[in-house]
């Protein structure tokens, strides 16, 4: 990690959508860096803007979507020297023919409709490359059978003129991930591709992508709301909250020191093994905010044991633990009372970091 | 997908045989016996007559004499409409002009039709998606009758485009009108679930992955897009045929077509046996025709069919 190279750089980003009761505004001022070879997770719950944002990233626009503001600065080497654009004003054309598939490519959640059922893997998987790289039938084909060798299927020339139906959820989420791949992108964006398979086969996925991460030095954006899947996959974590990164920073930044109250409580629902069976399995209390409404101050604070006043009238800023930690809780101001997290929580960590140095950090 | 292909096909011809024996028996039920009308004939004469036609033999001896003729390609004779006058010649002598008329309204009516929901699917909530609508609403809900009578008064009428009724010296201008007025439904039909169909495959989750590729619109909607849409609009397709078949029908009787419909009813009226036999036979082997061929074509378009028993 001598020189990070920044690929991805989103400022501001406000998206809204409308719909039949108003506006809503999924996304808040969203800030976040990528760096090359590095995975960066998103984590939230349900409706935290997680997906919209990266499908800002990844062009796919809805008609009811307005995007209020911000930039997202890609960067990437066109072939002529590194180029850097940003991603909310280039036209559609350049972002379809240029950028998607190429530079930018996208790991879906759901494998078992994410695939063209009318056409072959072998087609679907050449079909890019022919046009990115290209490579003619003969070759595609060629390149087809590694990739599809790489991501671990077996007789791929076989496979290459089945159809989707003929493959199992873990197999078809495999092609998904080679289709990614075909064309070496700078980017993979990766929404909750794990989601949608049974855990034994979850493991695995898991471990593919972080592979050719690796072997291809690709950045990967990783959405998900299992912090293990995080723990596991990431450098970098987000945490987000209703359209916001409510904290930030190196994975074990936020898993050995979270400072957000509600990063907190995220850790502290996760189900484990190690704790006393007679404990009740700890969860937020209350719903995530309605996104349609005017958020005053901190969007936690209504669901937040540890809020103070201020939470209910000032939105906190980020607050800087480190050069690579922030969290944005009003808890971290130096006049603010000093609230540690709760003890159940860090009996917890001792445990993690202790398994984690256990497994050589790993 | 041999396999697939013979098993639809003996399938269709077992079903060809069910439905002339329930209709020879259906037949055999209805009021009255083809000599009826006659009334100058004595009882002695009508049973002669019977005698001579076979009808005095049980009705399960009938129909297995009937299913060997026809077999060999005889369909019988006519008892009352034209009294001896053998049913190949009188009935297929009307089938070409019914059969141009409900193909040229087929084809018509799909390719029109596909053509508006694509054009609808791909230009959504402007002013041809409405126009889509508005045909599709027109042409489901008005019955044929109506748009014959509309073309015939307007285009036949008062612009003298085409002839008003059919003329067979000139076969091809005369069917103009009938072929438009027997394809509203099919266009309105197929425009409608052809756009909805397109509109939902475009939303779907391997669109947004093809789109990911970075594939160019026109391959997207080309090579993804379309294949995925047909298959849907083919199984509406079977329905839309049956269709055309009852349509020509009315369709025949405004225009005066001496097509196979106007027959059929006179020979149904008529207890003409084996006229209504002939036209059942035949309304039914082009009906599953279709039906076959629709389901070869949905084996060769969807693979999930093609492979599914290999």
């Amino acid at each position: 990690m001598s020189e990070r190279k920044q690929i991805l750089k989103i400022r501001d980003l406000s998206v809204s959508f409308h719909t039949a009761n108003g506006l809503v505004r999924a996304v808040r001022g969203l800030n976040m860096d990528v760096y090359k070879g590095e995975t960066v997770a998103i984590v939230g719950e349900s409706g935290s803007g997680k997906s919209v944002t990266v499908k800002e990233v990844m062009g796919i626009h809805t008609p009811n979507e307005v995007i209020e503001g911000g930039s997202i600065a890609f960067t990437y080497d066109s072939g002529s020297g590194e180029k850097t654009v940003d991603l909310l004003t280039i036209s559609p054309h350049f972002m379809q023919n240029q950028l998607k598939g190429k530079h930018i490519a996208m790991v879906f959640q759901d494998p078992m409709t994410s695939l063209d059922p009318t056409m072959t893997i072998g087609k679907q998987l050449m079909e890019g490359m022919m046009l990115h790289l290209h490579l003619s039938r003969k070759e595609a084909a060629g390149r087809a059978v590694e990739l599809l060798q790489m991501v671990g299927i077996s007789d791929p020339e076989k496979r290459l003129k089945n159809y989707p139906h003929q493959l199992s959820g873990g197999m078809r989420q495999r092609v998904v991930i080679a289709i990614a791949l075909s064309c070496d992108p700078d980017l993979l964006i990766c929404d909750e591709p794990t989601t949608a398979l049974d855990v034994t086969i979850q493991a695995r996925i898991l471990q593919l992508i972080m592979d050719l991460q690796k072997k291809f030095n690709i950045s990967v954006i990783f959405i998900t709301h299992n912090l293990g899947v995080v723990a596991k996959v990431a450098d970098y974590v987000n945490v987000m909250y209703a359209g916001k990164i409510i904290e930030t920073g190196r994975t074990e930044d936020v898993f050995f020191d979270p400072r957000h109250p509600y990063t907190w409580g995220l850790l502290s629902s996760m189900p484990d093994l190690s704790g006393n069976k007679e404990d009740r399995l700890y969860t937020i209390q209350g719903n995530p905010p309605n996104l349609l409404n005017e958020i005053k101050g901190d969007a936690f604070a209504p669901r937040n044991p540890y809020a103070l006043e201020i939470d209910f009238e000032e939105e906190p800023p980020m607050f800087k633990i480190n050069s690579h930690h922030q969290a944005a809780t009003w808890l971290l101001d130096p006049r603010s009372p000093k609230v540690e997290m709760p003890d159940q929580l860090r009996r917890r960590i001792e445990i993690m970091k202790r398994e984690d140095a256990s497994n050589g950090g790993n | 997908m041999k396999k697939y292909v013979l098993k639809r096909a003996a399938i269709s011809v077992i079903t060809v045989f069910v439905i002339l024996f329930l209709l020879f028996m259906l037949l055999n039920l209805m009021p009255g016996s083809p000599f009826n009308n006659q009334e100058k004939l004595s009882p002695e004469q009508i049973q002669q007559m019977k005698e001579f036609y076979g009808l005095d033999k049980p009705v399960l001896q009938r129909f297995f004499i009937y299913l060997w003729n026809m077999l060999h390609g005889d369909f019988g004779v006519s008892y009352n409409i034209q009294v001896n006058m053998p049913i190949s010649d009188m009935v297929f002598s009307r089938l070409g002009v019914t059969l141009a008329i409900g193909l040229q309204a087929g084809i018509l009516g799909t390719l029109i039709g596909l053509m508006l929901g694509i054009v609808a699917a791909l230009h959504r909530r402007t002013v041809w998606d409405s126009l889509t609508t508005v045909i599709s609403v027109l042409g489901v809900s008005l019955p044929s009758f109506v748009f014959a009578l509309l073309l015939s008064y307007f285009l036949g009428f008062k612009y003298r485009l085409f002839p008003l009724l059919y003329n067979s010296a000139m076969p091809l201008v005369s069917t103009v009108l009938p072929t438009i007025a027997l394809s509203m439904f099919t266009i309105a039909s197929v425009a409608r679930y052809t756009r909805t169909e397109m509109i939902s495959v475009m939303a779907s989750d391997y669109m947004m992955l093809a789109e990911s590729k970075g594939l160019p619109r026109t391959k997207l909607i080309v090579s993804h897009v379309l294949r995925n849409t047909m298959i849907s609009v083919i199984t509406v397709l079977v329905p839309l045929l049956v269709n055309l078949m009852t349509g020509s029908l009315v369709v025949e009787k405004a225009f005066s077509v001496p097509g196979l419909g106007s027959l059929y009813i006179t020979a149904i009226q008529s207890n003409d046996y084996n006229v209504v036999l002939a036209i059942s036979f035949i309304y039914s082997v082009m009906f599953i025709a279709a039906m076959l061929l629709v389901d070869i074509l949905y084996g060769i378009i969807d693979p999930r069919i093609r492979l599914a028993k290999e």
